[in-house]
């Protein structure tokens, strides 16, 4: 599944759709520690994370992270969105759980 | 091919803005078509690097030299150094402070995380003088 046919499906809340939403998805990861992501989040996962902050998008640009998804309502605060937008990655948003969300995610693959 | 060589201050304390050197320099590497996995190397060893400069050492500096053989990365800074080399690269230990914590960062991975990424890696650390720490990944 590509991000731009994840984003189609009206799942998530877009709060930004980013730039290379042609790419696949390759599998799902779930972190909310970043010095953990950092070293373990595969190139080309969806990100299922708590932890919105500017930090969180450094560390999905660094890790090629397909994309980002904030569960349990988490917000992006106005400067990380801003990041989001300038650096182009694809951040979705939703109520739901972690657990919930990855295996929703990944059931789409 | 001449040696490409890339230089960058680190200013303290500044979260919002850890990254932004790492990041140049893995959209450089992209542009002279280096391999993905190697440009993923570089970024993951040098943003850990990089987030240790802002979190102990108030910022410093780093070099990236890129040959046709290997990107090596020498990040230099004068901080407190490091009094125990063995200890603080055991996963887990961590000195960070709390707000560091809150951010998601500061559970001990920098060090383990920067010699996972990178082929070689060489620690030269003194007490009340500064950290160099050198990586090298190969191409």
């Amino acid at each position: 599944m590509t991000v731009q046919e994840l984003i189609d499906g009206k799942e998530y809340e877009v709060l930004n759709p980013g730039e290379d939403t042609g790419r696949r998805i390759e599998t799902v990861f779930c972190c909310d520690l970043l010095s953990v992501a950092m070293g373990k989040a595969p190139a080309d996962c969806a990100w299922v994370t708590v932890m919105g902050n500017m930090n969180t998008l450094a560390v999905a640009v660094l890790t090629e992270a397909a994309c980002v998804i904030l569960a349990e309502g988490t917000v992006l605060d106005e400067t990380a969105l801003k990041k989001a937008g300038e650096q182009g990655i694809t951040v979705l948003r939703t109520e739901a759980p972690v657990f919930e969300t990855a295996m929703e995610i990944y059931k789409m693959l | 091919m001449e040696a490409i060589v890339l230089k960058y201050e680190i200013s303290p304390d500044d979260f919002t803005r850890a990254g932004e050197a790492s990041s140049d320099v893995k959209n450089k590497l992209k542009q002279m078509g280096v391999a993905p996995e190697a440009v993923r190397k570089v970024a993951i060893a040098m943003y850990e690097g990089e987030i240790n400069m802002v979190i102990h050492a108030k910022g410093g500096e780093i070099t990236v030299t890129i040959t046709p053989e290997k990107i090596v990365m020498e990040l230099a800074d004068v901080g407190p150094g490091i009094p125990d080399v063995e200890l603080a690269m055991q996963a887990g230990y961590s000195t960070a402070p709390d707000e560091i914590r809150s951010l998601g960062f500061g559970a001990g991975m920098g060090l383990p995380n920067m010699k996972k990424y990178s082929d070689d890696m060489k620690i030269d650390t003194e007490v009340g003088v500064g950290t160099t720490i050198t990586m090298v990944v190969n191409l």
